[in-house]
């Protein structure tokens, strides 16, 4: 029991890694290798809204989310946009975009050395007990699980149940014939790329609760949502939700189980396994 | 890549050291640091690295500079930033030797880097000593680059001092014979590990509970309730600043109730302190420094002026003694010859921060391997060759 909430608990965590990298590769189409560092910037806000203006890190939220959206959009349109309109077909955007992110990636963490230096942060934030089932968790884990679950099933609605939804994911399943049908492919291409930056933000906000961070740590957080967006299929929420807790559970199974060393043996064993079966992800389509 | 970074204020200070109080003409002395301000280690370096090297080099100029043969040199310091990688790391040593012909060099941090660097320091003849390499090789290395000194000791050393920290907890009737261990799994933790199990078989503990983590793991939760679940009496992780504060958050949470709990890298700092608060209270870890010498309190003084924050209680006060040996051993031989500074290093004493440094077969000796926190401070409680400050107690509770 303690192992399944353990890992149930780590997958919201691995959730909020990916859901923004997610809209951004699978509607927008740019492989932004800066996730894992508008992450760590979610968390150095997070830590200096808290440490400076006292600012609990949960209503925090309504100030990072808004700036990392706005932010995002500015780097889409300034940045990206001119590689989506020169891009011949999607593989050429997909080089294009990774090696403008990775330049991005070299900027905010440049960014942030210069803010906060290398040094390692972190603060106590509902570092208290919460007792499931008679096992003791953190607070913060349970709070940051708990936002996961709404961030996912707010954005699960906004895709399937709103007009504005319906129309990104027509642009995540075919840019050229949502153009056909009047859907703005630029504009919401710009959102779904600014929704996934102010996700991943509001991911680290809540991470900082629990984790010890500093300005050198992104790639770490992006390496983790590669894998969990690809395994779940490229642009699809249903299947990256599923891919983390797959991970979590399997994670603190062998951690608990077996042994601590394997976790990241198990994480890519399971990452394998699904690449050989199902090369799209458990809920990608077939490219044609 | 490489980017040269001169620092503003070393150069502000040596204009002004310049222009006010000497009347003589001014040499200067190139002074050469690499080591990471990005990559993994950069969090460690930013800490424990890098204020000492800009404190020293300030004090030095504020001195008016290092007197070499009756000169007066004021230090000018290159830096630049080896991205936590070895083979940068090379390439920067290379550079600062042929382009930027520094006089000497201050080490680079952590053990690896340290020893993937030391054949290029050595070939250009610098005297290389290391503060932040805890290895078990530090012999051979001394013996194979006699250029090389090795001042924070051994992983054997600290091993075995956290085992004696044991030792002494349970003679006392604080704590059984029941011992967790676990370890991240990169060359510090296995050696560390490696070191600790004999000497733990040795004192007839008996290891209930054993397990490594791979390096950057965060998530240690299940680590931490496979420990509990095995009742252990006390609680050994050789870990890393991230896994050391997320393994003591967790054995907060999860209550696990040990008479001792040591962690590994970053216990020594002062964030931990500060964001554990009550319950950092009688944590044991590596490194620890004896806060009652006055030498020591006077410079955590300086350091928190220079920096803006205090140093870590371990590897900070060694740093600055490196500085301190290399700036003592220039004087000595009165000449910027690399051979016959390591010369000076090899044969002399030296009065630093950490006492009296005197290298035998190009390795300190005596160093304090063991720390616990007492009402806010990190003191050394195990040590080889040194005095500690006060004996350690029982950990009581997590409140």
């Amino acid at each position: 029991m303690q192992i399944i909430v353990t890992g149930i608990l780590l997958s919201g965590t691995y959730a909020l890694i990916a859901l923004g990298l997610t809209l951004q590769y699978g509607v927008a189409r740019i492989m932004n290798l800066a996730n894992g560092e508008t992450l760590v910037a979610g968390c150095f806000i997070a830590f200096w809204l808290y440490a400076s203006f006292a600012i609990n890190p949960i209503l925090g939220l309504a100030i990072i989310a808004p700036l990392a959206f706005a932010f995002n959009w500015g780097v889409y349109q300034i940045a990206l946009r001119p590689l989506v309109k020169r891009a011949k077909n999607k593989g050429m955007l997909e080089v294009d975009s990774i090696l403008a992110t990775f330049g991005l990636l070299f900027l905010l963490q440049g960014l942030m050395l210069l803010g906060f230096g290398g040094e390692y942060f972190n603060y106590q934030f509902l570092a208290e007990r919460f007792v499931i089932f008679g096992s003791a968790y953190g607070l913060n884990r349970v709070v940051a699980f708990s936002a996961a679950v709404v961030i996912a099933g707010a954005l699960y609605y906004f895709l399937y149940h709103t007009r504005q939804g319906t129309a990104v994911r027509a642009v995540a399943a075919d840019p050229a014939s949502a153009n056909l049908v009047a859907i703005d492919v630029a504009r919401t291409a710009a959102i779904a790329f600014a929704l996934g930056g102010a996700l991943t933000a509001c991911g680290g906000a809540l991470l900082s609760t629990f984790y010890t961070f500093n300005a050198a740590m992104g790639i770490t957080f992006t390496m983790k949502a590669l894998i969990i967006v690809i395994m779940g299929g490229v642009g699809d929420v249903r299947g990256a939700v599923l891919a983390a807790l797959i991970l979590g559970l399997a994670e603190t199974a062998v951690a608990s189980l077996i042994d601590p060393g394997l976790t990241l043996a198990a994480t890519y064993a399971l990452f394998i396994i699904v690449l050989l079966f199902r090369p799209q992800g458990m809920f990608g389509r077939q490219t044609t | 890549m490489l980017r040269r970074t001169f620092i503003a204020l070393a150069t502000s200070v040596a204009v002004l050291g310049a222009t006010s109080g000497a009347s003589f003409a001014q040499e200067v002395l190139k002074i050469g640091a690499s080591a990471p301000k990005t990559g993994p280690l950069a969090g460690g370096a930013a800490m424990t690295h890098w204020p000492n090297v800009h404190m020293w080099v300030n004090e030095v100029n504020e001195r008016g500079g290092l007197d070499i043969g009756g000169t007066k040199h004021t230090i000018e310091l290159v830096e630049y930033d080896d991205q936590t990688s070895a083979e940068t790391a090379i390439q920067n040593i290379q550079r600062m030797a042929t382009q930027d012909q520094v006089d000497f060099i201050v080490t680079p941090y952590s053990t690896g880097i340290n020893v993937a660097t030391a054949p290029m320091i050595a070939q250009h003849g610098y005297p290389h000593i290391t503060t932040s390499a805890a290895t078990d090789g530090v012999e051979d290395f001394a013996a194979r680059w006699p250029n090389s000194f090795w001042m924070l000791g051994t992983a054997t050393q600290l091993a075995e001092g956290a085992v004696q920290t044991l030792t002494m907890l349970r003679d006392k009737g604080d704590i059984g014979n029941k011992v967790a261990l676990v370890h991240v799994a990169d060359a510090f933790g296995l050696e560390l590990a490696g070191a600790a199990k004999p000497a733990l078989e040795a004192a007839n503990f008996e290891v209930v509970y054993e397990a490594s983590y791979p390096l950057g793991t965060q998530d240690v939760a299940p680590i931490i309730s496979g420990a509990k679940d095995a009742a252990p009496d006390a609680f050994i992780g050789f870990s890393y600043p991230g896994d050391t504060f997320a393994l003591t958050e967790q054995a907060q949470i999860q209550d696990l109730d040990v008479g001792a709990f040591y962690v590994g890298v970053g216990t020594a700092f002062p964030p931990y302190a500060a964001r554990f608060g009550a319950a950092a209270e009688g944590v044991i870890g590596i490194g620890g420094i004896n806060v009652a010498d006055p030498k020591i309190a006077d410079y955590i003084e300086r350091h928190t002026a220079a920096a803006g924050q205090g140093p870590d209680f371990w590897a900070s006060a060694t740093t600055y003694a490196g500085l301190q040996v290399l700036e003592q051993a220039i004087v000595a031989a009165g000449t910027k010859d690399r051979a016959a500074v390591v010369e000076a290093i090899k044969n002399g004493t030296f009065d630093t921060v950490i006492g009296e440094v005197k290298f035998e077969n190009n390795v300190n000796p005596n160093v304090w391997t063991v720390g616990q926190w007492r009402d806010g401070v990190f003191v050394a409680v195990a040590a080889d060759g040194m005095d500690v400050a006060q004996e350690p107690v029982k950990k009581e509770g997590w409140e």
